[in-house]
């Protein structure tokens, strides 16, 4: 039993890390990125793709987090900011893109991806320590800087922002760019074991919708929390009730949650 | 400013009512021969059977097919201006229902509204949670249905991973028809019935609260429109279109399988209606040929997807409006 | 008024374009016959599979079929006839395979479907091969439900997987008689029936399985499974997923040390992809079952160098050593068999054919493997060998 619990932290991190990133995309832009599961998929490839050509692990890694917040960043100025109050769907169409264009690319070949926590209760702890500190750091750019404060601002009112001289479309870009940057962690945490491929992210999309969904998609530490929930819930779900019901644990969170914090979500902006 | 504060309450006594557009002075370009078109259109889809042969006959009766789920599917997307990712497990939801029927035995005509009332039922069931909270939050637990429910088809539904095959209409001796013919005169039939209601739905004071909530939620609120009520009644009206159209399509194909009904579907519907035209019947005509020829989200789909929100956010059809225009002397 | 539409719609109805099918009227005992897409020098088939979508890496079997039809045709064709060989894509998806198969039967008026990939897709198709009476030969799918006698037009190929099961209970049978055994399976129809048929046929011996855990296809990982299963400590671990968990529960298996178990892998998984990706460490020991030469096994084999260099000249994008492309291979080898024992030329003739294979010997089948049919015994092959990973490729045991 304690193991299980043990294994569905594991997977509860990876679900965290990509909770952390749809929380951030709405809290900042006021929209749920479909495409961030997609986008954290091309990341794991570009980091394959460094380790391929020779690079070590650790060097590999922040170049990943940088080219991820980058192409976030791109993403967000090439595409989104054309997409008017259609901005949904405009993620959906960029998850179907970006999915077509990695299988393309890389093929659905599986691919063998560096782990830096082996097995053992290492595997679990590393995940969760990563994730924390990505929160820590998190934390610490938007409530102690200087652009966490213009983010905040737009956040809070875009039409306020822009009339006190924000850039509000540049802003829009920096949170797409720290989403995709945090994005970019759960798919590197996540290849080592479920092998590198187009689809590895598919399974993930809707428990991180449902983590994010835990914390009212604005509350990154509830998010967090609940990416750990589900994947404690799913795990023992699938070992102790009855394996089909897997599938129905981050719907039922989703129909659940919002009864129980109605209050923080009406807050919620459309 | 508002599409209903000029007229407040709509006309309660007057025989025609007016689409909320032309209340609010939509200006946008209208193509300028309605009438001519829908009558050309109903002979030429009448005639259709007789002239095609099997496979493309097959292929149009797919187009209609997925005509009735995108109307529904435009009452959400198009006049509500909200996200549903669950159409494609509603569709696989009223295909199974009716397909287990069949399977039962029951005629086949019994097995259309059956199929109805379980997409209905269902869509009200995960439609007013979701409905009370931000717009956004439908997306998210539609998507979250359509994840959940080909698993449980393929453990739960007679044939499983192995999908269940079912006797399709055969035509009436007394018709002379071939059977594929049949078919297709049915489901012409239901997708007319299915037109000639969305399109009183829309123009009814039910379909003019949907559009003032979209314009104005506030405003609307204040006018006495319940939010809620509203547009959870319009998910489940638009869900019931997309069980009947998978009950149309048990028709056509005699084959349902989870595999079919997967989210890919719920993607592609919606593909299909934006980048026919929301808001429009042509555009979920348009949007039909495009879900009958693109089935699967791929480049291709994904890359129109994209263009179409940035560069024509009216679709197809959007485009199409705007052409006659460009003949005039005064342009567009 | 409604009765004048009536007849309307009659006198429409009568003038329908269609073409008629093809009927032979002789020699006497095939009259009555259908040839469609079949002439003294010309065949037409159809196959259909996953060219796009999530499955896309069972393309490489149309590559093999194609191959095999290039290079018979270079030699003057199938029983003298040329082979032309359609290949359309259904994304794994089963109501496109359904409308492919339309638009191969009744567009391009192919004499018979060659090959439908995957269970979902042949299974859609079987119902309209039947309708129409169209031959559905040699499907790429190990259900046992395509010796269902209530569809005479559709005949499986390769070992089912019950059969397979069957071969790993033998021979754990016969080299650990006592042993525990924990499977892992997917949560379907495929898992289902081979943990069913292992279970059956160790019932009563002194194998036992002890436990059991399934994963959903959009389940994220197998890591949780894998841990409750060595908590079972049993002696031998059955690995029943398609390639992408198999991978990640053999990659598991290797990072536990201090479960080591005998590892049985599904035939299923074992893909170039599934090697490449888990490598020879992880694999070393591990047993498989398979029917057909491993090419990388069998380099100085004649019927698999003709094969090689076959792929090469016809298919050069295609990539001989997999074991998928030799799978296609071989099956159509397989068809060109039947076609070569068809005595009336129509699609009754080829599925009598296929249903009255006596020991036919294939080159690249595993020697001893025939294909063996008869009214009775639908499954052309049931035979499998068990092999074991030595250090770079499979080893037979």
């Amino acid at each position: 039993m304690i193991g299980q619990v043990f294994h569905g932290f594991g997977t509860g991190a990876v679900y965290a890390a990509l909770a952390l990133a749809l929380v951030l995309v709405h809290r900042f832009t006021g929209v749920v990125n479909f495409a961030q599961g997609e986008l954290a998929m091309v990341s794991a490839y570009v980091a394959w793709q460094l380790v391929d050509a020779g690079l070590s692990y650790w060097v590999a890694l922040p170049l990943t987090v940088a080219v991820a917040f980058g192409a976030g960043a791109l993403a967000q100025r090439l595409v989104m900011r054309h997409a008017g109050d259609a901005a949904l769907i405009m993620t959906i169409g960029l998850y179907v893109f970006v999915h077509a264009l990695a299988a393309q690319i890389w093929s659905s070949a599986l691919r063998t991806f560096p782990n830096p926590f082996p097995g053992g209760p290492l595997g679990i702890v590393g995940p969760l320590g990563v994730v924390a500190a990505v929160l820590a750091l998190l934390y610490l750019v938007i409530r102690h800087s200087g652009a966490g404060l213009t983010l905040r601002a737009v956040a809070a009112d875009p039409r306020a922002a822009r009339l006190s001289g924000i850039r509000v479309g540049r802003v829009h870009a920096l949170g797409w760019g720290l989403a995709a940057a945090t994005g970019a962690v759960s798919g590197v945490l996540i290849a080592p074991v479920v092998f590198l491929e187009p689809g590895m992210m598919g399974g993930v999309l809707v428990s991180a919708l449902a983590a994010a969904a835990v914390g009212g998609f604005v509350n990154p530490v509830g998010a967090v929390a609940g990416g750990l929930l589900i994947g404690v819930a799913e795990t023992l779900a699938g070992t102790y009730l009855w394996a089909d019901l897997r599938v129905v644990v981050p719907l039922a969170i989703m129909l659940v949650v919002p009864a129980v914090r109605l209050s923080a979500f009406s807050r919620v902006r459309a | 400013m508002s599409a209903v504060t000029g007229h407040p309450t709509g006309h309660p006594t007057g025989h025609r009512r007016p689409a909320v557009g032309e209340l609010a002075g939509d200006r946008r370009r209208s193509w300028p021969y309605p009438r001519t078109t829908l009558g050309v259109a109903a002979a030429a889809a009448v005639l259709v059977p007789f002239v095609l042969p099997p496979y493309p006959l097959y292929q149009v009766t797919l187009v209609l097919v997925y005509v009735v789920a995108l109307l529904g599917l435009d009452l959400v997307a198009g006049h509500g201006g909200q996200v549903s990712l669950g159409h494609g497990a509603f569709f696989g939801i009223g295909a199974y229902a009716a397909a287990i029927l069949l399977w039962l035995g029951v005629p086949y005509p019994v097995t259309l509204p059956v199929a109805g009332l379980v997409a209905y039922g269902l869509g009200h069931a995960f439609g007013r949670p979701a409905v009370r909270l931000s717009g956004v939050y439908l997306a998210v637990v539609t998507f979250a249905v359509a994840v959940a429910v080909p698993p449980l088809i393929r453990r739960f539904a007679p044939g499983g991973a192995m999908g269940l095959p079912v006797r399709t209409p055969g035509a009436p001796s007394f018709t002379g028809l071939a059977d594929d013919q049949w078919v297709y005169l049915l489901v012409l039939a239901v997708a007319a019935a299915a037109f000639a209601v969305m399109r009183s739905v829309v123009r009814s004071r039910a379909g003019r609260s949907l559009a003032a909530l979209r314009a104005d939620p506030g405003a609307a609120e204040l006018l006495g429109i319940r939010p809620a009520a509203t547009r959870a009644h319009a998910f489940a009206g638009s869900a019931m279109y997309a069980g009947l159209a998978g009950c149309l399509f048990t028709w056509t194909t005699g084959f349902v399988a989870p595999e079919s009904f997967t989210v890919n579907l719920s993607i592609t519907l919606l593909a299909g209606i934006v980048i026919g035209g929301l808001g429009t019947v042509s555009g979920a005509v348009v949007g039909a040929v495009v879900v009958t020829f693109l089935p699967a989200p791929g480049l291709v789909s994904g890359l129109a997807l994209i263009l179409v929100l940035a560069v024509a956010p009216g679709g197809v059809t959007g485009l199409a409006r705007r052409a006659p225009a460009l003949f005039r002397k005064d342009g567009p | 008024m409604r009765r004048l539409a009536l007849v309307a719609l009659l006198l429409v109805s009568a003038c329908r374009l269609t073409s008629a099918d093809v009927v032979l009227s002789s020699p006497a005992e095939c009259a009555g016959q259908r040839a469609d897409g079949l002439s003294p020098d010309r065949v037409v088939v159809g196959g259909i599979y996953p060219l796009s979508g999530p499955a896309s890496a069972y393309a490489a079997v149309a590559q093999g079929v194609s191959a095999y039809f290039a290079w018979a045709n270079a030699r003057g064709g199938v029983a003298g006839r040329q082979v032309e060989f359609l290949v359309r894509d259904d994304g794994y998806q089963p109501a496109r395979a359904v409308e492919e198969a339309r638009r191969l039967v009744d567009s391009d008026r192919v004499f018979a479907l060659f090959q439908t990939l995957g269970t979902p897709s042949t299974a859609a198709v079987r119902g309209y091969a039947d309708r129409r009476g169209v031959p559905q030969l040699f499907v790429a799918s190990g259900a046992s439900d395509w010796g269902d006698a209530s569809y005479p037009w559709t005949i499986g190929f390769q070992p089912t997987y019950a059969a397979e099961a069957r071969v790993y209970a033998e021979h754990l049978l016969r080299t650990r008689p006592h042993a525990t055994v924990a499977v892992l399976y997917q949560n379907d129809d495929f898992g289902h029936e081979l943990l069913t048929a292992f279970e059956e046929a160790v019932a009563g011996t002194g194998v036992e399985v002890v436990a059991r855990r399934s994963y959903e296809v959009m389940d994220a990982d197998v890591q949780a499974q894998m841990a409750d299963l060595a908590g079972s400590g049993a002696g031998v671990f059955l690995n029943v997923g398609t390639p992408k968990f198999a991978a990640q529960a053999l990659a598991a298996d290797a990072a536990m040390t201090g479960w080591n178990p005998l590892h049985l892998l599904n035939g299923v998984a074992n893909t170039p992809s599934l090697i490449a990706a888990v490598g020879p460490a992880a694999l070393r020991g591990v047993l498989t079952t398979n029917f057909y030469k491993d090419p990388a096994a069998w380099p100085d084999d004649p019927a698999v160098r003709t094969y090689l260099g076959a792929v090469g000249k016809y298919v050069p994008e295609a990539d001989p050593s997999s074991s998928q492309v030799m799978f296609g291979w071989t099956s159509a080898a397989a068809f060109a068999a039947t076609m070569e024992r068809m005595e009336c030329p129509s699609r009754e003739g080829l599925m009598a054919a296929a249903r009255h294979l006596r020991g036919v010997e294939l080159g690249t089948l595993l020697p001893g493997i025939t294909l063996s049919t008869s009214p009775d015994d639908p499954y052309p092959v049931e035979e499998l060998r068990v092999f074991r990973f030595a250090d770079s490729r499979w080893e037979a045991v």
